[in-house]
């Protein structure tokens, strides 16, 4: 098991996260970015794999998927006409989440540059940076820094000196959810509704323009020169075991310090939240609850997540997740039906509309909520509400469904008495009104 | 998105912008964009040249731009789609505006992280001002949006306006951009107090050596020392 006390500066990837210093070519090459890249490409495509497999990166969009073996999926030998593609998701929307956002404006080239190794790795031709509508400054910026690396001979033909050719194009979408799931960002890539697919197929078989394709998070793919750069036991050497790295948190709501910080996979949530975000607003017994991967998963109140491990499996055990590390703070101050009945909300206006059971359900669920808010209900629809999440949950062909149904299931594991309050208090209050 | 409600097809619309056209910086955009795709797969320029149309007419308007049917129109022939396509894009995307919007196209985050940190304050200092949530104020200038998640959630509350981000919002810094912008000047974009982008306030708790100068760590990666600054 590596260690999970806080790292130091010199074990941090994104040195320019807050851009106190210029994102651009030069600065980032002082930095270290673009050091011999060739040399790290020298020892080939499967060792590349390799290393990362070593490294235990998983994937940090979310899902965690290790990802080293998601390249070690793609053809080695693509049929001609049918190249390798890689798309990197840089559609950071879920609620809490804002990493890839810092790192795109403030750290480009590491993201460039780690385009550069997997596409090889890969054996990608091409790569696409899918980065969602509303990042247009974050665009701007991303743009320039790409032109540059052509300028400099860092992508293109003989990207980087390294022999291998590898162009990288930035996309840029036009405001939906959806299309951070990877099959809806190829079809939105191919200038269509973001709706996604039905797998099988998986992308790494028929992708973007029917061609063999991997998609990945930015964090996902920024990280991967430092990791060949210093080794894979580096990295493995923070963080719990099958839970390792380093990773960028997103500390919001009720802090005194809300914030975006680095620091080792599996800190501890009071750690993590005394050291960067100056403690929790009011108090640690202030505390009511967390969201602790991004508006998705699953609230843990507060005795609970106080001291847990900020990783996939220490979040997993307290019932909910790590996802994207978006970490969503809410003190006894929240009223917690209507933060949770928000997201039901947002899941409801962010349905594709493709499959039944999410696009009538998420509006269901999310109607039942407000009268859960207001009390205005009675006991028994707890449970039909309850019923229903689980109705939805696994029966839609993308996640979204799922999405939409552990907020609810998590408040009402967690908080069922306060629901209860809130329709006793109303029916009371209704039947004195009706008394007088 | 503005305008929900449906396409407008009403004559005076399709005579106002049924012979649009690129200008000549944006033919050359356009030329660029087709260019990042496969030959034959020029539908995946679909929404940036939506983005690109719309961007035009809010030149040509003085406003955020929107999608006349007519421009949805000439979209389609230059990629060689059908109209109906097109207007799929165009009606699934939430930055795509069906009706016209104003000179400031307000979008408030509503969203859990924004609402906590207190969303309703900004709602506040927009209507107090006169800003109503999916309307336009009456002198064409602000359009007020509720929009979900924008990715900016730890310096929330925060809102868009146009192409910018103001963050870190209160009532009163809220209400103090939306007056600069009536004055008709440029408000700083970004955090709203004495904060630099999503670094804790106060200052950094990592990197500090960051705020000084462009350090290069890469000279203590082997070292031993463990500690903030090592």
């Amino acid at each position: 098991m590596g260690s999970v006390t806080p790292i130091s500066d010199k074990d941090r990837i994104f040195t320019n996260l807050y851009g106190f210093q210029e994102p651009w070519l030069k600065a980032a090459r002082q930095r270290g970015d673009w050091d011999d890249t060739a040399k790290l490409m020298q020892v080939g495509q499967d060792a590349i794999i390799e290393e990362v497999k070593a490294s235990g990166l998983r994937g940090r969009g979310g899902a965690g998927f290790p990802t080293g073996m998601k390249w070690s999926f793609m053809p080695k030998e693509p049929k001609p006409g049918k190249p390798n593609f890689l798309v990197i998701n840089a559609d950071e929307s879920e609620p809490g989440s804002c990493k890839d956002r810092e790192i795109i404006r403030h750290d480009p080239h590491k993201l460039i540059e780690g385009a550069l190794i997997a596409g090889f790795a890969m054996r990608a031709r091409a790569g696409y940076i899918y980065i969602r509508g509303e990042f247009i400054r974050e665009t701007e910026v991303l743009r320039r820094a790409v032109a540059e690396a052509y300028e400099a001979g860092l992508l293109g033909k003989n990207a980087a000196g390294s022999g291998y050719d590898f162009d990288l194009f930035v996309h840029r979408g036009a405001g939906a959810y959806i299309c951070g799931e990877e099959t809806a960002m190829l079809e939105s890539l191919e200038g269509k509704q973001g709706k996604p697919r039905l797998k099988p197929p998986f992308p790494a078989g028929a992708g973007l323009y029917g061609c063999p394709t991997t998609v990945n998070n930015v964090e996902s793919i920024a990280v991967v020169p430092t990791i060949l750069r210093r080794g894979a036991a580096w990295f493995k050497s923070f963080g719990r075991e099958k839970n390792e790295g380093t990773k960028l948190y997103q500390i919001s709501g009720h802090v005194n310090r809300p914030c975006v910080v680095e620091d080792t996979m599996s800190i501890s949530f009071r750690e993590l939240i005394d050291l960067h975000a100056g403690g929790i607003r009011g108090g640690w017994d202030n505390l009511l609850a967390v969201i602790p991967g991004g508006s998705s998963v699953p609230l843990v109140p507060a005795a609970e997540i106080m001291d847990a491990p900020m990783d996939f499996d220490g979040l997993k055990a307290v019932g909910s997740g790590l996802g994207t590390a978006a970490v969503i703070v809410m003190d006894k101050s929240t009223d917690i039906v209507r933060a949770i009945s928000r997201i039901s909300y947002f899941y409801k206006h962010e349905s594709c509309g493709q499959c039944t059971p999410c696009r009538e359900g998420t509006g269901w669920m999310w109607r039942i909520m407000e009268r859960l808010r207001t009390g205005d209900t009675d006991v028994a629809t707890i449970d039909k509400l309850l019923d229903v999440t689980k109705q939805v949950e696994g029966h839609t062909i993308c996640a979204l469904g799922d999405a939409a149904a552990w907020p609810i299931q998590g408040l009402i594991r967690h908080f069922r008495p306060e629901l209860e309050r809130r329709i006793a208090e109303r029916t009371a209050r209704g039947m004195l009104e009706a008394a007088e | 998105m503005a305008g929900q409600g449906g396409i407008l097809d009403d004559p005076e619309v399709r005579a106002r912008w049924e012979g649009f056209q690129w200008t000549a910086e944006n033919a050359r955009k356009a030329k660029e964009i087709v260019a990042r795709y496969p030959e034959g797969r020029q539908m995946s320029a679909s929404i940036p040249f939506l983005d690109l149309a719309q961007r035009q007419v809010g030149a040509e308007t003085n406003t955020q731009g929107w999608l006349p049917l007519p421009v949805m129109e000439f979209v389609a022939r230059e990629l060689d789609m059908a109209p109906i396509h097109v207007l799929e894009v165009a009606t699934f995307y939430t930055m795509f505006n069906l009706q016209p919007v104003g000179r400031f196209h307000v979008q408030v985050c509503g969203t859990t992280p924004c609402m906590l940190q207190g969303s309703d304050d900004v709602f506040k200092a927009c209507e107090a001002r006169g800003l109503r949530k999916g309307h336009t104020t009456e002198d064409g200038l602000f359009t007020l949006t509720e929009v979900e998640c924008l990715g900016a959630c730890a310096n929330a509350p925060m809102v868009q306006i146009n192409d910018d981000n103001f963050e870190d919002l209160t009532e009163e810094s809220m209400g103090a951009v939306l007056d600069a912008l009536a004055r008709g000047e440029s408000p700083k974009p970004g955090p709203q107090i004495d904060r630099q982008t999503s670094c804790p306030e106060g200052g950094p708790t990592t990197l500090k050596k960051m705020a000084e100068r462009n350090y290069d760590y890469r000279p203590q990666w082997n070292s031993a020392t463990v500690g903030e600054g090592a």
